[in-house]
């Protein structure tokens, strides 16, 4: 049961960042890509009918892991309550900044909510990364199963490290560059002509970046953590993960370069997904590892829920993931195809 | 400061904030699906752009419930974590079938509503609209099943951790207390919807701006009102006090400000609660009143608040007391006002009575003032307890997050609140002003508001 719902909660945040993603993604670029009012609007209509139920994977997936991990919940959730407060302004404003743009046709009233769109997007991409990045490395639990973390101390790894340090900072920072990255290729697919061609471009210079930060990223990572690897090397199949990022990276760049921008976007997809596999099979079986000594560690074992709620939660789990998926279906095939002016949406 | 005080007005102030939009947004869902039902049985396009007026006063209010709505389960593990440590297994359910089950089906089908209007047929346009309804009342139903499970908790056991798990998951989601809250919540909904739409229609009356879609408003705010206002109290409030009454007796006896137990106990209608005293100051009372209310016998004994000892009165006590009277007396207001509009309306003269309509336009505040308050009723005077029985407050906040903390995260809520609503404000005069504009459709105009 353990592992069953280990790997629910997880193919739910990975489809949190995935969708949500892109339109994280398109907040990064907003600035950047958009050369006048028409692309803007543009860029916002591309996300406008799907941002809202991309991030109730956010919601449901806390959900899910709340009521089959409840101690886990507990811990995190007010062991990383400042980052997580942040987390939650920011997600404020980037609501706000794409619903509200568009009521009054006022120049400076637009460019206020295009910034505070880029600046949360941004904002979240890095602590999304940062938040990961702090799991890996893991918190300084103390006997009762708690923490709490200032948001940086000396930016060092020791073992009372800062919600912000040189290590999540390198997290915080793949995430800014890889969702931005989704973006782009989301864009290329969604687009036409100008904006279309400095998507593709966008993308190409963002994957250069997105490689070094990658290749950073592993070492780091066993730097931070020995026994990262201690999975892998158990089941040596599980290689088949790092050979997968290394694959979808590469066709990322070969597809766009060929203007398939579909099967690019779909490479960025697979990248993000293995990422975040790669992370959960270092983990696993711990949810939340102590720099404070392994038997501090939280585990699947010591944070399930009863055996009732788990088999009961399995039915209706299913159902409802069905039903989501029908919805998805009806929502991106009515919204399918290239984004245009015409109709109404996010524009005066 | 102290730090449970603290957590609690950090909770108590968001979730406030929070519920002032999906209380508005469920009851207009419902109306909104009443006017495109109307509009195609009576092939009457008017009442197509009363739909679609209030979908742009709708989304605007939907995205301030979603984006006020997400802090709302973060705090369970952030501020309240020890709580949230033992029951995740309870709660946990509700909460995560609730963005499973409704939240998917809402903001798909909310795109829907307001995009889709030139691609669907009328009646494919009416499903959009009935599902975003479907959508928000089934979020409304998991809520009321995580509050009725703390106010009243069925259905569970205790496992070898110390945490608590379902034994029975129909028996959590058929919790009386929960079948109850959740009629008297839902109406309670529609009754501020109904106020707001008779409030907008009031005015265009009044000042003779879209008399025609004013008089749409009226009508149909009208009748939502006179009923919704009628069962918030008999039978959805009545069934609800007497089961609080069998169940919470010290929280009924402080809201009623019943100090010492009683045969034919009286009703305060007006008064101050003492605790030092143990009496009310200054009261107006009707005897007999309280015992007939709960038991239908003026000679039932009440308990008082004196048969429990003073570690289990809900605190604060003078708050619960106020704010149950201040909710039950706005509750009979209601139902003057819309008993008197409704009788005008069917005599045909409502539109000409400026001494109702004048009322109907200032009174929308107070309906989002009786929701709060009812729903602070609920929770006072559950406490001491969080868990009703099981686990107190004071063992629930997360020990970690000191009192500065949650002072520091309250006042940065209380400072993007304060930004939000300001555009909050803003917007919805626009759109007020700006009227339901003739022949315009909400996927097919130029400026118009969208949310997906």
């Amino acid at each position: 049961m353990g592992f069953i719902w280990f790997w629910l909660v997880a193919i739910m945040l990975v489809a949190y960042v995935v969708l949500d993603g892109f339109d994280i993604g398109v907040g990064i670029l907003h600035p950047f890509l958009a050369h006048n009012e028409q692309e803007r609007q543009l860029m916002l209509r591309s996300i406008g009918p799907v941002w809202d139920g991309n991030e109730v994977w956010l919601l449901a997936g806390g959900g899910t892991l709340y009521f089959a991990f409840p101690p886990l919940y507990a811990s995190a959730f007010s062991g990383f309550y400042l980052a997580l407060m942040i987390v939650l302004w920011l997600l404020i404003g980037r609501g706000a900044s794409i619903e509200l743009r568009m009521q009054i046709n006022i120049g400076v009233w637009k460019s206020f909510f295009d910034g505070l769109f880029f600046f949360s997007s941004a904002v979240l991409a890095i602590f999304y990364g940062a938040a990961l990045a702090n799991v890996i490395r893991g918190v300084p639990l103390h006997q009762d199963g708690y923490f709490f973390l200032p948001l940086w101390t000396n930016w060092r790894i020791g073992p009372q490290p800062g919600i912000l340090d040189w290590y999540t900072v390198i997290g915080g920072l793949v995430a800014l560059v890889a969702l931005a990255e989704h973006g782009a290729l989301y864009l290329a697919v969604k687009t036409e002509a100008a904006l279309q061609q400095r998507s593709r471009t966008m993308a190409h210079r963002l994957w250069v970046l997105l490689l070094l930060l990658t290749i950073v990223s592993l070492p780091a990572s066993i730097v931070v953590r020995a026994d990262t690897l201690a999975n892998y090397r158990a089941y040596p199949i599980a290689f088949l993960v790092p050979a997968a990022v290394v694959l979808a990276l590469l066709g990322m760049l070969q597809f766009s370069r060929k203007g398939a921008d579909g099967k690019a976007f779909a490479c960025s997809c697979v990248y993000l997904t293995v990422m975040l596999v790669g992370a959960a099979l270092g983990l696993y079986p711990r949810l939340l590892p102590s720099t404070t000594g392994s038997q501090y560690d939280i585990t699947i074992d010591k944070s399930l829920s009863g055996p009732h709620t788990l088999h009961v939660g399995l039915i209706w789990w299913a159902f409802g993931m069905c039903l989501a998926l029908l919805y998805f279906i009806i929502v991106y095939r009515t919204f399918r195809g290239k984004v245009s002016l015409e109709g109404g949406g996010y524009g005066h | 400061m102290d730090a449970m005080l603290l957590h609690r007005i950090h909770f108590a102030f968001t979730v406030i904030y929070h519920y002032l939009f999906p209380q508005l947004t469920m009851g207009l869902a419902l109306l909104i699906v009443v006017l495109k039902t109307i509009a195609i049985r009576h092939k009457d396009e008017r009442y197509n752009q009363a739909a679609r007026f209030w979908g742009k006063i709708f989304a605007i209010n939907f995205l301030l419930g979603v984006v006020t709505g997400i802090p709302m389960e973060f705090q369970f593990g952030t501020n309240w974590s020890q709580f949230a440590r033992t029951t995740g297994g309870v709660i946990g359910q509700p909460l995560a079938m609730e963005g499973v089950f409704s939240f998917f089906l809402e903001s798909a089908f909310l795109g829907l509503f307001l995009f889709g209007e030139k691609r669907l047929s009328p009646w494919k346009h009416w499903g959009a609209a009935f599902l975003v309804f479907v959508g928000s009342w089934i979020s409304g139903f998991f809520i009321i099943v995580t509050n009725a499970w703390m106010q009243h908790p069925v259905a569970y056991a205790v496992l070898p951790n110390g945490g608590y798990e379902v034994t029975s998951f129909w028996g959590l989601l058929s919790n009386p207390w929960a079948l109850l809250e959740y009629a008297h919540n839902m109406s309670g909904a529609v009754v501020t919807a109904a106020f707001v739409m008779c409030s907008v229609g009031a005015f265009y009356v009044l000042e003779n701006r879209f008399p025609e879609q004013g008089k749409i408003f009226l009508r149909v705010g009208v009748v939502a009102g006179v009923i919704s206002c009628a069962a918030q109290i008999f039978p959805t409030g009545d069934l609800h006090g007497r089961y609080l009454a069998k169940h919470q007796p010290a929280a009924v006896a402080a809201m009623e400000g019943l100090f010492s137990s009683r045969q034919g106990a009286p009703i305060v209608l007006i008064g101050q609660p003492n605790e030092e005293q143990q009496s009310i100051d200054n009261p107006i009372v009707v005897n007999d009143v309280l015992s007939f209310l709960i038991y239908g016998t003026t000679k039932a004994e009440v308990k008082g608040l004196d048969e429990f000892p003073r570690d289990q009165w809900p605190a604060p006590l003078p708050l619960l007391f106020y704010s149950y009277h201040i909710m039950a007396g706005l509750g009979t207001y209601f139902v003057l006002i819309m008993v008197i509009a409704a009788f005008l309306l069917w005599r045909g003269k409502l539109f000409q009575t400026r001494w109702v309509l004048w009322p109907l336009l200032l009174s929308f505040p107070l309906p989002y003032i009786a929701n709060t308050a009812g729903w602070m009723t609920a929770e006072i005077g559950r406490q001491p307890w969080m868990v009703y029985g099981l686990i107190r407050t004071s063992d629930g906040y997360s020990k970690y997050v000191t009192a500065s903390t949650s002072l520091f995260t309250l006042l940065g809520f209380m400072g993007i609140y304060t930004v939000t609503s300001i555009l909050f404000i803003v917007l919805v005069y626009r759109i007020i002003d700006k009227g339901p504009a003739i022949g315009e459709r909400l996927d097919g105009s130029k400026s118009l508001p969208t949310l997906a």
